[in-house]
């Protein structure tokens, strides 16, 4: 695959005079484009969807977030007008963007957390299992991995539904004295978990954990299958426990697997939205919006002031920048991308 | 302990705790299933009942036929569908070209391409929310299913091109051009030599790109208005009433909604998850 990939993108080098001597021989070619005009055509869709659908809209919106862009704007009646940094001091100052992006922050850091250790035990707990064994639980874990995001809203709204949800029967079954020891409590039945912001994130958080550790735990186990097991044998003779292999040798050996599922992990759940949207029932809730959620509802909702909802998306995207800009620049410096 | 019986021990200790995975990962989803099939008595009850003893197809019947907001839940799958087919025909091909460009061809420019695509990878969709939908107003395309095709291409083309370059050039460039020297023109070449072998990487792409805009819900909840343009994932919330939800509908239509992508997810998982990492890892 390396050695495939390495010819097709740099071979070029050693046969380019050859083939050119071969190609000159014909006397016309189908497309009748000279070579080098051939990979422009190919991309001119490609580079009018990215640049008219994503690269303008996003200069369109940052030019938007220092505007007013309400009802008479949008139909037209009204030009935008221009407003300095007023949205951004605006939404500053509520105290609406400060529990977003705190929620926005603490979720994705507690669950990019959890879905790497929980994804990652999971990925070397099937490196373990027999052939059979390891299908079996595989396709269970794909099977919650494909299920759409606002089915998994669903799905876990029914699951801690208040009154006849299963979490609330299970939680009563347990006994007393534990219950109170552990929660302070020992009645569940009608729970509202969804009322309050703090267990809605909770919910939240075990909803996208389920939906998305089985694709870190297949990730690491593709990866874990190309490390060769000499390397195994010969940490075990050593008498190395498995803690310290992990650490050693598996680790080191993923790190590049695990730098991508990280950055992927961060970018899907810093704007989780499908998911917040049906457990909340809409953008309802102000205390357990997010950042993505808040920016939908200051644009969307009437009435529409879609200058300050541009400038909540602003900073979404600028932090999402921030944190990945580290990882871009890994790619634009190795090799591959030259 | 002697060490066959604690290795009888750990393995079982092994297959224990794989047995508690899987259940974790199935249950939500048999737990969905399972409700879709109970009738009311056994949805709205505080005891645990397992498996629907009175099974019942009223919820599927009434998802099919009544609905909700006014229509059945089949013109809210067929609009999925058509949506989300449109952006895999139209995507695929773009994605397909452009992969083949940057693969096949070094050429100026080639480097600051892949940049931005990596950068359009990181934009939040949230973010483009708010000038897509003027654009989409102002283009007369609101309320209408091309408008959402359109801003779906848009949202799964970088991944579809970052995805699919891989395929591409895992493809040994010799068979091309083996058959150029065999007087095969470029066309030929790329439909006879290179499409057949990138057609697997095409078909996990698509797949991708497809889920994508079947899931779609943000854009989907803005850019239509009418009912009849509805979507599965806007249709599902309206089953959330104000007086108590239908659980058993809900799940019904959830049911349905998942059942397809659970199958496409099964059939091309593996090719997936190595497309997704070594995209990422490999550039």
């Amino acid at each position: 695959m390396t050695n495939a990939s390495t010819i097709a993108r740099g071979g070029g080098t050693s046969s380019a005079p050859e083939r050119r001597r071969r190609r000159s021989h014909r006397p016309t070619k189908a497309s009748g484009l000279p070579p080098k005009a051939i990979p422009y055509v190919l991309l001119i869709p490609g580079i009018l969807v990215i640049a008219g659908l994503l690269l303008y809209p996003m200069i369109q919106v940052v030019v938007m977030s220092f505007q007013k862009v309400g009802l008479p704007q949008i139909s037209g009646k009204r030009p935008a007008e221009w407003l300095g940094w007023e949205n951004y001091t605006k939404i500053f100052e509520n105290d609406i963007f400060w529990s977003s992006l705190r929620n926005t922050v603490a979720f994705a850091v507690i669950t990019v957390s959890l879905t790497l250790i929980l994804g990652t035990a999971v990925g070397v707990l099937l490196n373990k299992l027999s052939k059979r064994m390891s299908t079996f639980v595989i396709i269970g874990i794909m099977s919650a991995w494909a299920v759409p995001p606002v089915a998994q809203g669903v799905i876990w709204r029914w699951l801690f539904d208040a009154e006849a949800g299963i979490i609330n029967w299970a939680l009563n079954l347990l006994p007393d004295w534990l219950s109170s020891l552990l929660f302070g409590r020992a009645d569940w039945t009608g729970e509202p978990w969804l009322n309050d912001s703090i267990t809605v994130y909770l919910v939240l958080i075990l909803t996208v954990l389920w939906a998305s550790f089985p694709f870190i735990a297949v990730s690491v186990l593709a990866g874990l299958k190309g490390i060769p097991t000499e390397l195994y044998e010969a940490a075990t003779v050593d008498g190395s426990g498995p803690w310290r292999t992990f650490w050693k040798i598996t680790f080191p050996l993923l790190k590049p697997v695990f730098a991508v599922l990280t950055i992927l992990s961060i970018i899907w759940d810093f704007k989780v939205f499908s998911q917040l949207y049906v457990l909340i029932g809409g953008p309802t809730n102000r205390e357990a919006f997010n950042l993505s959620m808040y920016s939908f509802a200051e644009a969307f909702r009437s009435p529409p002031k879609m200058g300050s909802g541009a400038a909540i998306a602003v900073v979404l995207t600028v932090i999402l920048l921030i944190v990945t800009a580290f990882y871009i620049r890994q790619m634009v410096k190795s090799e591959e991308i030259q | 302990m002697n060490p066959l019986r604690r290795k009888r021990l750990s393995k079982i200790a092994l297959n224990t705790t794989a047995t508690l995975v899987f259940l974790f990962a199935v249950f939500p989803v048999y737990w969905m299933i399972a409700t879709s099939f109970k009738d009311n008595d056994q949805i709205f009850t505080t005891e645990f009942v397992p498996f629907p003893t009175h099974f019942t197809f009223e919820h599927l019947t009434k998802v099919l036929t009544e609905g909700v907001a006014g229509n059945s839940i089949w013109l809210y799958l067929r609009n999925s569908a058509i949506v989300a087919l449109g952006t895999v025909l139209v995507g695929s091909m773009f994605a397909l070209l452009a992969a083949t460009a940057v693969a096949r061809f070094r050429f100026k420019g080639r480097t600051s391409f892949l940049i931005a695509l990596l950068m359009a990878q990181m934009i939040p969709a949230e973010a483009l929310l708010i000038p897509l939908f003027l654009s989409v107003k102002r283009l007369g395309l609101y309320d209408q299913l091309l408008g959402l095709i359109v801003v779906n291409v848009g949202l799964t083309l970088p991944f579809g091109i970052w995805m699919l370059r891989t395929f591409v050039a895992a493809v040994p460039k010799s068979l091309e051009e083996a058959a150029w020297i065999d007087g095969a023109s470029r066309m030929t070449t790329f439909w006879k030599v290179l499409f057949p072998l990138v057609a697997p990487g095409l078909v996990a792409t698509s797949i991708f790109s497809f889920i994508t805009a079947w899931n779609e819900l943000i854009f989907a909840l803005i850019l239509m208005s009418d009912s009849s343009g509805y979507t599965m994932p806007v249709a599902l919330q309206y089953f959330f009433g104000q007086r108590g939800t239908d659980w058993g509908a809900i799940m019904a239509s959830s049911t349905l909604m998942t059942i397809p992508v659970v199958i496409f997810f099964l059939l091309v998982q593996r090719r997936m998850v190595s497309g997704l990492v070594a995209g990422a890892v490999k550039g």
